[in-house]
């Protein structure tokens, strides 16, 4: 299923996302589970509040990491958390 | 870009730990897991303060996951004070509960303090079965826990442990669990450690049981598809590898007792010769990286043969250590649930019993042990 673009993205009321000292890493907390996003999948999921969508994440990230061409891999990132549950259009 | 969800999972420190906050309970399950001698920890319960002493000092190791369970850990009164200061902590906290205790006002309190999931025990779906295993008139309690659990925007977990006397009404409890509107429901076939191994024979379900429950659970499972996730968990003692005990001892889970004995899993308290440390006394760090207790089977050079040849023994760890210590006596020794141990035979022989035809549940009961006080006390001097 393809991500609209322009709709707020907020986590699955289930998942907690923080930083993890132990782990080194961002990681996205669920019952009895942990996924470990580390580097840019941490940086993307960071940038979810309920309020910025896909196009506000990758204008955001271009800005903090100018001359990267990342606009596709952004894309990629939040359609597969998309479609594994994590977040959803608010 | 790094995938999704890459990168290894560190586990120098313990990941999850479960706090068994109290043993005591409204019912008297008979598969219960919690030790025998339960009832010697209702005069040394842990306080608050020091149950979240231990949840800073496990935290500050990494450990993420928390659960809150027993017992009946709603029987404590500041089952709220702790998920709250734990959730604050960063733990992702699931409370397991039986849902006796559990009010509007409670589950408002959980919900205000970051309580991430409530999972639902439920023993049957039909009134006096489920009043016959537990003892107590809990059924209509619960289905009004599980709407306030809707209620409060919770998914609908539901756990369920299957056993010979109750396995038969698994259609019953299916269709429960979907009025429930559950979302996820675990059937768990009991394992037979504590008051379950007392009553092991009358609990051991056969495998034709199995097969039929097995064929309605796939039979809703096919019709509801992720509407209603369904996951069967046969009895070990069918299988002929062992499980992956606590993904291996000391590896990434904690259990701290009501009376405050940190153990590598739920059971390990009545290994023998084994000193377990408390966190009144140590801290978790001490606990986790020097103690004796959780260091003595980690990692695999305790084994001996047939794990320590094996090219399984990294996947599933020799099994069970206290599966081991029950059947065989000695804890070194591979779970006799593997067909590769000199022990096996310890297994299929009960495996074979169960094949035999037996009395019902009403002949059955009187022949229960059931876990109460009483005989908690009585079994401690034994």
């Amino acid at each position: 299923m393809s991500l609209p673009t322009d709709k707020a993205l907020v986590l699955e009321r289930q998942y907690r996302f923080q930083w993890e000292p132990a782990q080194d890493s961002y990681v996205l907390l669920y019952p009895e589970g942990l996924i470990k996003l580390p580097g840019s999948a941490g940086e993307i999921m960071k940038r979810i509040d309920g309020k910025v969508s896909v196009a506000d994440i990758v204008s955001d990230l271009e800005e903090t990491f100018p001359g990267v061409d990342l606009k596709q891999d952004v894309i990629d990132f939040l359609e597969v958390a998309h479609d594994k549950g994590w977040i959803r259009t608010g | 870009m790094t995938k999704a969800g890459s990168g290894p999972v560190k586990t120098a420190g313990p990941l999850w730990v479960n706090a068994e906050i109290t043993y005591k309970c409204p019912l008297h399950c008979v598969f219960c897991y919690n030790p025998l001698n339960y009832a010697s920890t209702f005069e040394s319960e842990l306080t608050t303060e020091q149950w979240l002493k231990a949840f800073r000092e496990a935290r500050a190791l990494g450990a993420v996951q928390l659960g809150i369970s027993g017992g009946e850990p709603l029987v404590r009164k500041d089952a709220e004070v702790l998920v709250a200061e734990a959730s604050k902590m960063g733990y992702y906290v699931n409370l397991l509960t039986s849902g006796v205790g559990l009010t509007e006002e409670r589950i408002a309190a959980f919900k205000e303090g970051g309580l991430g999931q409530i999972q639902l025990s439920f023993q049957d779906s039909t009134k006096e079965m489920n009043d016959f295993l537990s003892s107590t008139k809990t059924f209509d309690l619960k289905l009004k826990v599980a709407r306030l659990i809707k209620q409060y925007d919770y998914p609908m977990v539901l756990n369920v442990v299957l056993h010979r006397l109750n396995i038969d009404h698994i259609e019953q409890i299916l269709e429960m669990a979907e009025a429930m509107e559950a979302d996820h429901v675990e059937l768990a076939n009991s394992q037979y450690y504590s008051w379950a191994l007392k009553n092991r024979e009358y609990l051991m379900p056969s495998r034709e049981q199995i097969q039929k429950a097995e064929a309605v659970t796939e039979r809703f499972r096919k019709r509801l598809g992720k509407k209603m996730k369904l996951y069967f968990i046969m009895p070990d003692y069918y299988s002929d590898r062992p499980k992956a005990c606590m993904n291996g001892w000391g590896s990434v889970f904690l259990n701290i007792a009501p009376d405050g004995l940190a153990l590598p899993c739920h059971e390990a308290r009545m290994l023998p010769g084994l000193e377990f440390p408390n966190v009144r006394d140590h801290d978790v760090e001490w606990i986790w990286n020097e103690s004796r207790a959780f260091r003595l089977y980690r990692g695999d050079s305790w084994m001996q043969e047939p794990c320590r040849s094996c090219d399984e023994k990294e996947k599933d760890f020799g099994g069970c250590r206290c599966q081991a210590f029950m059947l065989t006596g000695d804890a070194t020794q591979a779970d006799p649930v593997c067909s590769k141990s000199p022990h096996h035979h310890l297994i299929t022989e009960q495996v074979a019993l169960a094949q035999q035809p037996k009395a019902g549940a009403e002949e059955v009961r009187p022949l229960l042990f059931y876990r109460d006080d009483k005989t908690s006390r009585l079994l401690e001097t034994e």
